[in-house]
């Protein structure tokens, strides 16, 4: 195989893993930030306080959070199917891929936001902020550089749960890895992919890293 | 300005009731500073936080400039506490937001749109002396400042009445010191009415001109300082004026003398000596400029014609107890 065949499959896988986890991560920073701020406010004690919806929350999570992603992948495939009406394909993987992440970054949401301290939040209100306001202008304000931080540690683990998406031919790096490096004994491109992935897993964490770091104020 | 009435707090922990607040009742009347001391689990902090409803009571009512909070619906009672500036121990500051931002939270909370808040924004921080900090963060700020910050936006809202809640407790000193004069300055130039709680025997005498003192949930003394050292047996004036052992020689009576008001500055003392012709020791005591009054307590050793002594100092309007070793 040329170096340039080698590229081009590369640039393929590449371009497949970027779409899978670039749309769920969007899909997960929304439902895991909606979850996790459900999970803080239904606390016992918390704004909502309704402590059996956070029993049942908090199973959903932990349910979620205990399945192995290669078994969600085709747990869901029924609700993938209602979803976007296929179950192969690299959108058809975005569905597992999102609804595996939620629960993971929900988690990180929930303990971030818990970090904000309780007399900044107590201070709010007495100042007569609205439970909105409280929402976002403190918890989700004040938590933004451990939010981003979760967020970019739960990118990396979807550009690892994307490499399982060649079960259901969502294509993407990892299954270009095993088709071709393993299944062919391609080693070159074994090690190519390998490199690519090193590579954009770096970049997620320094981009990640920056943007903590202009958000912090501590 | 505050009033607060049959006022009891329960807390719920494993099995155990514990009664913060013990019916408890309080009048701060406006343009006053009112100290509760107490230590560390005395439920002043609880006290507090029922006067603006951050707890809710499990009985009795709190009035606030005449509006019963404890009457009123959620929405009301958070326009209600937009009125109530408070100002905590750890300052609460918004770590994400600078100085200027953190002045403008209560007035974007109120929907003051972004012309005015500036302005006032601006406004604020030249009263607390921090204009030239205002695109700081707090992280870059002393302990002082910070309190400096946590006062100018617990005065954004233009509150009739501050709650303190051991706002002097985590700094040194020196920045206690200016932190008080500002809260005593703020007091005289804008008649604010202030609520303070504290451990600290200082605090009290430097800016309180009423007080309580709490113990296990209740108020065991309360009200105006200069009668409260006129009270025998206060706890107050004893931490006030903290006084050596009683060391009394053969023939002589010991006594604690109070005086507080004008008769702090009077030569009572040679007046005794000329009258009775009688010897007295001092052995120990102060005369001091409180926030309230002037007082003094002294602790005499009188030698001989002790119950005369104690008539006359009695008749100028000393409180005079006989202390035995």
């Amino acid at each position: 195989m040329t170096w340039s065949d080698i590229s081009d499959l590369l640039w393929e896988g590449f371009q497949e893993t970027a779409w899978m986890v670039g749309l769920s991560a969007v899909l997960t920073a929304v439902g895991g930030l909606l979850l996790g701020v459900l999970l803080v406010l239904t606390a016992r004690g918390g704004l909502l306080a309704a402590p059996p919806l956070n029993a049942l929350l908090g199973l959903v999570v932990n349910v979620g959070r205990s399945l192995p992603f290669i078994i969600l992948l085709v747990a869901v495939i029924p609700f993938t199917r209602a979803v976007v009406g296929t179950t192969i394909g690299t959108t058809a993987a975005i569905v597992p891929l999102t609804i595996g992440a939620i629960p993971f970054y929900a988690r990180i949401v929930e303990t971030a936001l818990r970090e904000v301290p309780a007399d900044v939040v107590s201070a709010a209100i007495a100042m007569g902020s609205s439970r909105r306001q409280i929402v976002g202008k403190v918890l989700l304000r004040e938590a933004r550089p451990a939010l981003v931080a979760g967020l970019t540690i739960t990118v990396i683990a979807l550009v690892g749960y994307s490499a399982m998406a060649g079960v259901v031919g969502g294509g993407g790096l990892g299954d270009l890895a095993i088709r071709y490096g393993y299944q062919r004994f391609e080693t070159e491109v074994m090690i190519a992919t390998v490199v690519v992935l090193v590579v954009f897993v770096q970049l997620i964490q320094m981009l990640g890293d920056v943007v903590v770091r202009r958000l912090s104020h501590r | 300005m505050i009033t607060v009435s049959g006022l009891r707090k329960t807390y719920h922990a494993r099995r155990r009731e514990v009664v913060a607040v013990n019916d408890v009742d309080l009048e701060v009347r406006p343009g006053e500073i009112f100290g509760v001391l107490g230590r560390s689990g005395a439920g002043k902090s609880t006290l507090l936080r029922c006067v603006n409803l951050l707890e809710r009571p499990d009985a009795g009512t709190v009035l606030v400039d005449g509006v019963e909070l404890t009457a009123l619906s959620d929405r009301k009672l958070r326009a209600a506490r937009r009125r109530v500036g408070m100002i905590h121990q750890h300052f609460a500051l918004l770590s994400s937001r600078t100085v200027a931002g953190n002045v403008a939270f209560p007035l974007e909370v109120a929907g003051v749109p972004r012309t005015q808040r500036s302005a006032r924004v601006a406004e604020l921080l030249e009263l607390v002396g921090l204009s030239d900090r205002a695109g700081a963060y707090p992280a870059q700020l002393s302990g002082g400042q910070k309190q400096r910050v946590g006062i100018a936006r617990a005065l954004a809202a233009e509150p009739t009445v501050l709650l303190s809640d051991e706002a002097t407790s985590a700094l040194d000193p020196d920045t206690t010191r200016s932190i008080l004069d500002l809260l005593l300055d703020l007091n005289r130039r804008l008649g604010l009415t202030i609520l303070l709680i504290t451990h600290e025997m200082d605090v009290v005498k430097r800016v309180c001109h009423a007080a309580a003192v709490m113990r296990e949930g209740r108020f065991t003394e309360s009200g105006p300082v200069s009668e409260l050292l006129l009270t025998e047996g206060s706890e107050l004036a004893a931490g006030l004026f903290p006084l050596p052992a009683v060391q009394t020689r053969q023939g002589e009576t010991a006594f604690d003398v109070t005086v507080s008001g004008p008769a702090a500055d009077e030569p009572l003392l040679s007046e005794l000596v000329r009258e009775l012709g009688v010897d007295i020791r001092l052995l120990g005591g102060g005369v001091e400029t409180l926030a309230a009054t002037r007082a003094g307590r002294l602790r005499l050793a009188v030698a001989g014609r002790g119950e005369d002594a104690a008539g006359f100092l009695r008749r100028r309007g000393a409180l005079v107890t006989e202390v035995t070793r």
